[in-house]
């Protein structure tokens, strides 16, 4: 199975642990084997150990240690939020997210339209019984 | 970023004013310790070796901490040191990748300690340096001056996201490929 994520100046990665958990940040040069220099639009750039980033499927198009000015522009050429957001981790994530801030009459709410959409899906299933029988 | 544990002051110093002399020369070292009180006290074991002045007759003019002046860019680093081993002394010249100076002293700490078993006590550094990297020695550092670097993360072992999360045993394989 050949590799199809690397490790590269340009690669969006997630964050998957530690303070910035959740962040998508762009790799913009490699420390060495196991960090690497890492930023986004909205915070300081720092260094990352491979081990708390997620390589994703998004590149952009940019120099080593670009400033932030380049970084940013270059970020919203590749359109890297919209890719993200349509995409299925993203989409995932983004899913959980709305779970996990659903208060107590949100929660009932998709109580009863989980309900209601089972009790679709059995009526359905009776009718084709009903021919499959027949 | 984590805390670093070695921290780097310059001392400034000199022998108090005797009748003989009344303006004694000023000496600055700059030193790695892990705080001030360690610092003043390595400055008097350098500045013994080199002058003659103890702590009993100089005294400490200046001690401030020297921070990184670009932390966001990634520097080669070249420290020279001297270390004592179970069978004498030596001198080794080390490179390391790291964005600040503090965090490749402590690389070089943790390496050491590692690779030969020399805790920081026996470790003496004698000059550090940012190396160009046309002028670095380590095949280890130039194989990361690639302005096209690219390699994939071979073993992905994911962790969870907090240590609660954390099993003893899982359902099912985990996918050690992305």
């Amino acid at each position: 199975m050949p590799f199809k994520r690397f490790v590269e100046i340009g690669r969006v990665a997630l964050v998957n642990y530690g303070k910035d958990y959740g962040r998508l940040v762009v790799i913009v040069d490699v420390v060495d084997q196991n960090r690497a220099l890492v930023d986004a639009p909205d915070m300081v750039r720092c260094q990352m150990n491979f081990k708390r980033l997620s390589l994703t499927d998004i590149k952009i198009d940019i120099n080593r240690v670009p400033k932030k000015t380049t970084l940013i522009k270059a970020m919203e050429e590749a359109d890297v939020k919209n890719k993200w957001e349509n995409s299925s981790w993203g989409k995932k994530l983004i899913v959980q997210k709305r779970r996990a801030s659903l208060n107590d009459f949100d929660r009932f709410k998709v109580m009863l339209a989980k309900i209601k959409r089972g009790g679709a899906v059995r009526q359905e299933l009776a009718k084709l019984k009903k021919v499959a029988a027949a | 970023m984590v805390a670093f544990r070695f921290h780097q002051y310059q001392v400034v110093g000199r022998a108090l004013p005797t009748p003989g002399d009344e303006h004694p020369k000023i000496y600055r070292m700059k030193l790695w310790a892990t705080n001030e009180v360690r610092a003043k006290s390595k400055f008097w074991y350098f500045l013994r070796k080199l002058k003659k002045v103890k702590k009993s007759n100089g005294q400490v003019l200046a001690i401030n901490e020297i921070f990184e002046r670009n932390p966001t860019t990634i520097k080669n680093y070249g420290i020279w040191l001297r270390y004592q081993s179970r069978t004498g002394y030596h001198n080794m010249y080390k490179e390391y990748r790291d964005t600040t100076l503090n965090g490749a002293v402590e690389q070089m700490y943790n390496e050491m300690a590692s690779r030969h078993r020399v805790r920081s006590p026996c470790i003496q550094i004698i000059k550090t340096a940012t190396v160009h990297f046309k002028l670095c020695k380590r095949d280890n550092t130039k194989q990361f001056h690639n302005a096209k670097i690219k390699f994939p993360l071979v073993y992905r072992k994911v962790r969870p996201p907090t240590r609660k999360l954390k099993t003893t045993f899982k359902a099912s394989r985990p996918n050690l490929l992305m």
